[in-house]
């Protein structure tokens, strides 16, 4: 089965592959939030809820909520983010923060080119 | 919403600008941490426009001043800067401010953006000796160059520069009067420059002419945060307020309670200080912000009154008002139901 990305309207990102989940936030989100400095992930096993606050993103500017786009477990945290934030910075598609077995998606993900469209 | 006169160049140079102060101003260029080491390594160049200038002037103004404000400016000379706290009948601060003496009968204010009407008016109430007071905030513009080679820069515009810290010299562009002054907000040396608007654009871009010889930064107000928080400098509206008593935030140095009679002088005298200003060094990971709770142990002791990560010492740092008398051996921070463990250190963190 293919791998496919989804967008939410609170830019973050999910690739999902059929009941697993890849998670971060956006080019576009880590450019609003400028220098990232401290990421605040969840535990490994903890539940996330799709549209609910999973992960803290702390820039020198503020500290911004990351809205979860799925319901389900958190099978994994990146745990280079630890010391190194600034990668989100760098290539937010290549930082995620968390991995997740899915149970439901939130409503209104969106396709690549639907969010571009959105962000702009 | 005011702009000030450089909001135009600074916005076609790339400024994000936020609301502050009643101003939009320039929150950052290209990036808060990039603009930080440029001014503590190199130089960076601010526009703090938004800034107040008042002018005091009459043969009474020192006597004026000595009254108004809660330093000593008897034995001050001229082309001096000196800080100073300006309280309320209650001892409580109304503002903090520079004050500039050009001579015995004349000195220049410069104050906090927001506090501009509420300052201009607390004096008009106090004038007591019949000094003439001017607003020429709307008149004057002001850029600030900060860093190491802040004084190589500003070399290359006006040549002569003051050579103290906290003086000031008269100097000249394009043949108009402009006040340099070796002062400024991020515990870098360096200088604040003072003209009338029509100039401060070309100043500007005078300075932006070195750019490649001296890598300089445009810095906005992101950085100054974090460049006076390291630097443990207070900021109106977080450190302190009208409701802040003068004596609780380790400044006393700036406030001559022996001095003849001076506003707030009789409740300096008689209340004693319920809290105190404290530095924290946050050893877990993590922000400690505006409003957070202070805790000792599991004792709640006061809240930070501002925080950030410190781009130089590389860990978070925080001040947090709390009770005068607390035991501050085991400090915890609440940032949002999470316990950070921090430890009191002395002001400021860094030190140039």
């Amino acid at each position: 089965m293919a791998k496919e990305l989804k967008f939410s309207a609170s830019h973050e990102w999910a690739e999902l592959d059929g009941k697993t989940a890849v998670i971060g936030v956006t080019d576009y989100a880590a450019e609003l939030m400028g220098d990232i400095v401290f990421v605040e992930l969840p535990a490994v096993g903890s539940r996330i809820k799709a549209g609910a606050t999973f992960a803290n993103i702390e820039s020198v500017k503020a500290v911004s909520e990351v809205f979860s786009p799925v319901t389900g477990i958190v099978t994994a945290v990146n745990l280079s983010l630890n010391d190194s934030p600034e990668l989100i910075n760098r290539d937010a598609f290549a930082a995620y923060l968390i991995k997740a077995d899915v149970e439901a998606l939130e409503d209104g993900l969106m396709t690549e080119s639907e969010y571009n469209k959105l962000k702009h | 919403m005011k702009k000030t006169v450089l909001y135009d160049r600074l916005a076609e140079l790339g400024g994000k600008f936020v609301e502050f102060g009643g101003f939009f101003m320039p929150v950052q260029f290209l990036g808060i941490l990039g603009e930080h080491r440029a001014v503590r390594s190199g130089v960076g160049i601010f526009d703090v426009s938004h800034m107040g200038e008042f002018l005091l002037e009459g043969e009474n103004a020192e006597k004026e001043i000595n009254y108004l404000f809660t330093n000593d400016f008897s034995k001050m000379p001229a082309g001096k800067v000196r800080y100073t706290l300006m309280c309320n009948t209650d001892g409580g601060i109304v503002d903090d401010l520079l004050v500039y003496k050009v001579n015995d009968a004349k000195y220049y204010l410069v104050v906090n953006a927001s506090n501009i009407d509420k300052d201009r008016e607390h004096i008009l109430t106090n004038l007591k000796y019949g000094s003439k007071f001017t607003d020429l905030s709307d008149k004057i513009s002001m850029i600030a160059v900060q860093g190491p080679l802040a004084a190589a820069l500003t070399g290359e515009i006006f040549g002569k520069l003051p050579e103290g810290f906290y003086t000031f010299i008269f100097s000249k562009f394009a043949g108009h009067d402009v006040v340099v002054s070796r002062t400024g907000y991020t515990g870098e040396d360096g200088f604040e420059i003072y003209s009338e608007n029509a100039l401060t654009v070309d100043i500007l871009n005078e300075l932006l002419k070195f750019n490649d010889k001296y890598n300089t930064a445009l810095a906005g107000l992101g950085s100054r945060d974090t460049l006076r928080l390291e630097s443990a400098m207070p900021l109106y509206g977080h450190e302190m307020n009208a409701e802040t008593l003068a004596t609780e935030l380790g400044l006393d140095a700036y406030i001559k309670i022996g001095k003849a009679d001076f506003v707030g002088k009789a409740a300096l005298t008689s209340k004693k200080p319920k809290y105190r200003r404290i530095g924290l060094k946050i050893t877990d990971k993590g922000i400690a912000r505006e409003g957070c709770k202070v805790l000792n142990g599991s004792e709640e002791i006061g809240h930070v009154t501002s925080g950030t990560m410190s781009p130089t010492l590389g860990y978070s740092v925080a001040m947090a008002r709390v009770g005068v008398d607390s035991d501050t051996s085991d400090i915890y921070v609440d940032v949002r139901g999470r316990p950070l463990k921090a430890e009191a250190v002395a002001m400021p963190f860094y030190k140039r």
